[in-house]
């Protein structure tokens, strides 16, 4: 496939591209740590995924394939936008199924289907320091992170309890890595928490405004915070996706009509889209 | 002295295919990936380490070696990296002989432990399957890596950098056109 002429390949000059292999490599040996990164100025705004580009663009090569989800959806704007930046400034090839892809890169949701060894799945991430809303001061909360100091978020799930009987945090639920790093797993649904738990895929995470990169090893212990008698419990819809009746994926809410109308349909397009597949020529033969 | 031996053919792609190759030894401990082939670096520098460098260290990146004059005007050409005197002051530590020891390199601090080194340790040999028992981050259960001419005491000296954590020292190892990395949280057993 050509590429566009005047460009490096992957977009970035490699001055900047060792910059960034060089924070990745110590991100993956110090797990859920996060690194300080020059970010650079990217051909879209802040929000749509630049810390992820940046990282996809700084480990791509020519032999990858690249899946681009944004809430698991292949085909919306942001998706299909940076699918095609790849494949300008890259020449990569790209896929909308999971299975495929060597680097899936996501905004907000992890693939149903189950990951392997030879993939990687970088993490488009708006705010990497999971203690920001509880103490603003950066100074700080990278003191608290060096003496592994995370009673404040222990207090604020407890107050979640006190006041409302239950934990009331359904996306960038915070998780402890290996045992020392408390990290935000970027804005995905605390249903998909427990996938990122020894998985044996690695996991990079990119936050471009933010100017951070984190990893998790393959294979690591990735714990949801909570406690004894109020253990972590996944948040799902209580439906079947109405169009591959899957009753075990993460759905999204569809409103239909202005009458009240809606339906659940699942969030990973290419995992619905696979199951209804399947389930079409058993029903044709029926 | 000779003329100076190329670097990489093709210094964007052949830099991200080693990069990868030391992504996936850094995520996967003990297991041995390949990286170098075709470079022609000077003695006693090896392929798989010229390699690291290349595609790793550069003007940022303050590295000290113990190479000899021909490897080190090769990577001062080819890198752009400040050659230092101290390797404790070294964000690059290229040990061709003997290893300075882990404890004398940069560690990083509580707050900043990324600042700590990395070490390109050249060895005799490596090979999977057998010798050290490895496990942590990035292995399922356990991985074997059998390393022909560990410095004396490495095991002990690994087991301290370790206890260290968040601080301390990636490893490294490459002989010939291979490498694995011991990232600073993985347990070595002797096996």
């Amino acid at each position: 496939m050509s590429t566009m002429e005047g460009y490096n390949f992957a977009y970035l000059d490699e001055a900047t591209k060792r910059m960034i292999r060089r924070a990745i490599l110590k991100a993956v040996a110090i797990p859920g740590h996060q690194i300080p990164f020059g970010a650079r100025e990217m051909p879209l705004p802040y929000g749509w995924g630049t810390g992820g580009i940046q990282v996809t663009a700084s480990i791509l090569g020519p032999q990858d394939t690249l899946k681009v989800i944004d809430q698991g959806s292949d085909d919306t704007t942001n998706a299909i936008s940076i699918r095609r930046f790849f494949r300008r400034v890259a020449g990569v090839a790209t896929t909308e199924h999971t299975a495929e892809a060597s680097i899936i890169q996501t905004r907000h949701r992890i693939p149903e289907r189950p990951l392997r060894e030879d993939q990687i799945i970088v993490y488009q991430v708006p705010q990497p320091e999971p203690l920001f809303r509880l103490e603003p001061r950066r100074a700080e909360t990278k003191r608290l992170h060096a003496l592994a100091d995370y009673g404040l978020m222990h207090v604020r799930l407890y107050e979640d309890i006190a006041r409302l009987g239950h934990i009331a945090k359904a996306y960038d639920y915070p998780v402890m890595v290996n045992g020392r790093y408390l990290m935000s797993p970027s804005p995905i649904p605390a249903f998909d928490n427990p996938k990122m738990d020894r998985m044996p895929a690695l996991q990079l995470f990119g936050a471009g405004r933010e100017k951070r990169i984190y990893a998790i090893p393959p294979y690591t212990e990735v714990r949801s915070l909570d406690f004894e008698d109020h253990p972590f419990r996944p948040i799902r819809a209580p439906h079947a996706c109405a169009l591959c009746r899957s009753t075990d994926t993460y759905l999204d809410e569809v409103i239909t009509d202005d009458a009240g109308g809606r339906i659940f349909v699942c969030s990973d397009t290419d995992f619905c889209a696979e199951r209804q597949a399947a389930a079409a020529p058993k029903e044709a033969a029926e | 002295m000779t003329a100076l031996t190329a670097g990489f053919a093709d210094p964007v792609l052949d830099a991200q295919a080693t990069f990868r190759a030391v992504l996936e030894a850094m995520s996967r401990p003990g297991r041995v990936q390949r990286a170098g082939a075709g470079l022609r670096p000077p003695g006693p520098l090896n392929a798989a380490a010229a390699a690291v460098l290349l595609s790793l260290a550069d003007a940022d990146t303050p590295l000290w070696l113990d190479a000899g004059a021909e490897a080190e005007a090769w990577l001062r050409f080819h890198c752009g990296a400040p050659v230092v005197a101290a390797a404790g002051a070294a964000a690059f530590v290229l040990a061709t002989r003997a290893a300075p020891a882990l404890a004398s390199l940069a560690q990083g601090s509580e707050e900043e432990p990324q600042q700590g080194a990395t070490l390109v340790l050249q060895v005799a040999g490596l090979e999977e399957g057998a010798g050290w028992r490895l496990t942590g981050p990035g292995i399922a259960h356990e991985h074997r890596l059998r390393v022909a001419g560990a410095p004396p005491g490495f095991v002990a000296a690994w087991a301290a950098n370790r206890a260290a954590f968040p601080c301390g020292v990636d490893v490294v190892l490459c002989a010939g056109e291979h490498l694995a990395a011991l990232p600073r949280t993985v347990a070595i057993a002797e096996g």
